[in-house]
């Protein structure tokens, strides 16, 4: 896809979420905005992940380690057909396989997730299979920043670099703020290029809501051989509505319809400006 | 019974893998820091594009293993049972069982098997944990059959499973025409008066107070519930037909393992019999070899007939 057809996918993926979330009456808000637009270029231009070839091992994978914003991988595995819109809108109804984090039960999701701190080591086994399997399909995986707290994070980086994992792109959605505030006042976890460069990754810092420069980096994989790839993705919790972005309530607060409907139109306006 | 004393599970177990693992590239074994504890070292030797080492990293251990399960590898994550099965409880939880990939997870060194090394080192919650987890089976084999079939049978085992044994020669139980499969309990003798139920390496305790029992004219079922989960309520309850007294015995907490499941059965079955439970009580250990333990928390097989008499009366 286009840059144009980027931004408008970035704008519809949006208007779902906040669709969803209303509607369902529950998710995380906030962390769904700020990396959807990294799910937006993985799904649409990177990964070639399909209803098709899902069943098979013969393809790239996405793990999503921060389960909770799951309500963006679902407008987007939405969209891609893995499922109806009329399906996606059971979210969080009795006996409905939509909850509030990732499950194997929906079409199109690799892995549970939901605790914190796990993805990274199952997204390592999986691309050590692809090596020893002699593939070379990529594992992505997206962790939150409040995440990097999880000591099993650090030991999974361990092996990623044990086992040269060049196959491995760990992406850390970098919004700065967690549930009870910013990041570096809850549990300091810079510097954290540093700490990552130390642990042997190549490491590139991208503004994760800048769809140009995510394409690009993308597509630059793997950055070094024999390294596994980690991007700092620079995002803002909330991205796109003007009262939610960098608001630490929006974690998991749902709109009211005023909210709901104010938000509606300010994705509107965004997307008459590009059409 | 002729008490044949044969090798450790545990030596069965790596012998077993490493006959598998020859035949089969996508074997892979994955330990942390555990393939000396493990008796791997030979399969790590013959077979090392075949072997993961993690590291002192349980948590890691479990998910790279569930990872690589996802990848289409047949995977032995292999740990002493008591960090595998508590440092990492959340990724068996998560990442095996509830993301449903057929990993095998091997706790080695088991239930009090460390003896002296103490409280940090023993695995007597094993069992209650994983019990309280959703899709996953667990094995307890008793002896170096049980054990080769377990193994071998939880290669094209479709679901996660957990496998735990000790590290001391054993007693042949079976012989090896002796039918076995996951799931399916085994009665190892049919008789009349007192049925015991045990799991593992404490079968060899029921067997050996049933010989003592048998000399004082007493006869004994005794029954080798190697799967507690899924449980063989059929086998257990036809175990209890026209018996007079239950005792089971388990190398675990007698808080929340085979005692406990059984006797949630037969509370539920309104089946009024006495009914003992054998195992570790709740309270600070005593310090002493795996042996001089058990013994001392009357799994001794004259303590056991001693019990088992006393119930009969």
């Amino acid at each position: 896809m286009n840059l144009k057809q980027l931004t408008l996918k970035s704008i519809h993926y949006r208007k779902t979420i906040l669709e969803i979330i209303y509607n369902g009456g529950a998710g995380h808000t906030a962390g769904s905005l700020s990396c959807v637009d990294i799910l937006n270029v993985l799904y649409n231009n990177i990964l070639d992940i399909t209803p098709n070839n899902f069943q098979s091992i013969k393809r790239n994978r996405y793990i999503q380690s921060k389960g909770h914003s799951v309500e963006a991988l679902y407008t987007v595995l939405c969209d891609k057909q893995f499922f109806s819109l009329n399906d996606l809108k059971t979210l969080n109804n009795f006996n409905s396989h939509f909850i509030g984090h990732p499950t194997r039960k929906v079409n199109g999701i690799e892995h549970n997730t939901g605790a914190l701190g796990h993805g990274l080591s199952v997204a390592v086994g999986i691309a050590l299979a692809n090596k020893l399997n002699k593939n070379n399909y990529n594992v992505y995986t997206l962790l939150g920043d409040g995440e990097l707290s999880e000591g099993s994070v650090w030991e999974a980086l361990n092996s990623a670099k044990k086992y040269q994992l060049d196959n491995l792109i760990i992406i850390i959605d970098r919004n700065k703020l967690q549930i009870t505030g910013k990041t570096e006042d809850v549990n300091p976890i810079e510097p954290l290029n540093d700490k990552f460069k130390s642990f042997g990754l190549e490491v590139k810092e991208v503004e994760g809501n800048n769809l140009e420069e995510l394409n690009l980096i993308f597509n630059k994989t793997p950055f070094k051989k024999n390294k596994p790839n980690l991007i700092i993705a620079n995002t803002t919790k909330g991205k796109g509505i003007s009262f939610i972005e960098n608001v630490v309530k929006w974690h998991h607060k749902v709109p009211t319809k005023e909210e709901y409907e104010q938000a509606i139109n300010e994705l509107n306006l965004q997307e008459k400006k590009y059409s | 019974m002729n008490n044949i004393i044969e090798k450790a599970n545990l030596e069965v177990f790596a012998e077993t893998l490493l006959e598998l693992g020859k035949k089969n590239k996508d074997i892979i074994v994955v330990t942390s820091d555990s393939r000396g504890s493990g008796k791997l070292v030979p399969f790590g030797e013959k077979l090392p594009e075949q072997i993961i080492e993690v590291g002192i990293a349980e948590q890691n251990l479990v998910g790279i293993s569930a990872g690589l399960s996802a990848g289409g590898k047949t995977v032995f994550a292999v740990s002493p049972s008591s960090f595998l099965t508590a440092r990492s409880l959340e990724q068996i939880k998560n990442d095996v069982a509830y993301s449903n990939h057929p990993t095998k997870l091997i706790g080695i060194s088991s239930g009090i098997s460390y003896g002296q090394l103490g409280s940090t080192h023993h695995s007597i919650h094993d069992l209650a944990v994983l019990r309280t987890i959703n899709n996953i089976t667990i094995v307890v084999p008793a002896d170096n059959f049980e054990t080769r079939e377990s193994i071998k049978q939880s290669v094209n085992y479709n679901k996660p499973i957990f496998i735990r044994f000790g590290k001391k020669p054993m007693m042949k139980i079976h012989n090896d025409n002796q039918n076995f499969q996951i799931g399916k309990a085994i009665k190892v003798l049919i008789g009349s008066d007192v049925t015991f139920i045990a799991i593992g390496e404490t079968v060899q305790r029921a067997v050996l107070a049933s010989d003592i029992l048998k000399k004082e004219g007493i006869s004994s079922t005794v029954v080798s519930m190697h799967t507690l989960k899924p449980f063989d309520e059929k086998t257990f309850l036809e175990s209890l037909i026209g018996s007079k007294a239950l005792i089971t015995i388990e190398e675990h907490s007698i808080n929340g393992g085979l005692g406990e499941k059984c006797a949630s059965i037969i509370s539920q079955n309104n089946i009024n019999i006495p009914f003992k439970i054998l195992g570790i009580p709740d309270e600070y250990m005593i310090n002493g070899s795996q042996s001089d333990v058990l013994d001392h928390y009357d799994m001794e097989p004259e303590k056991i007939s001693k019990i088992a008499k006393k119930m009969l009366k």
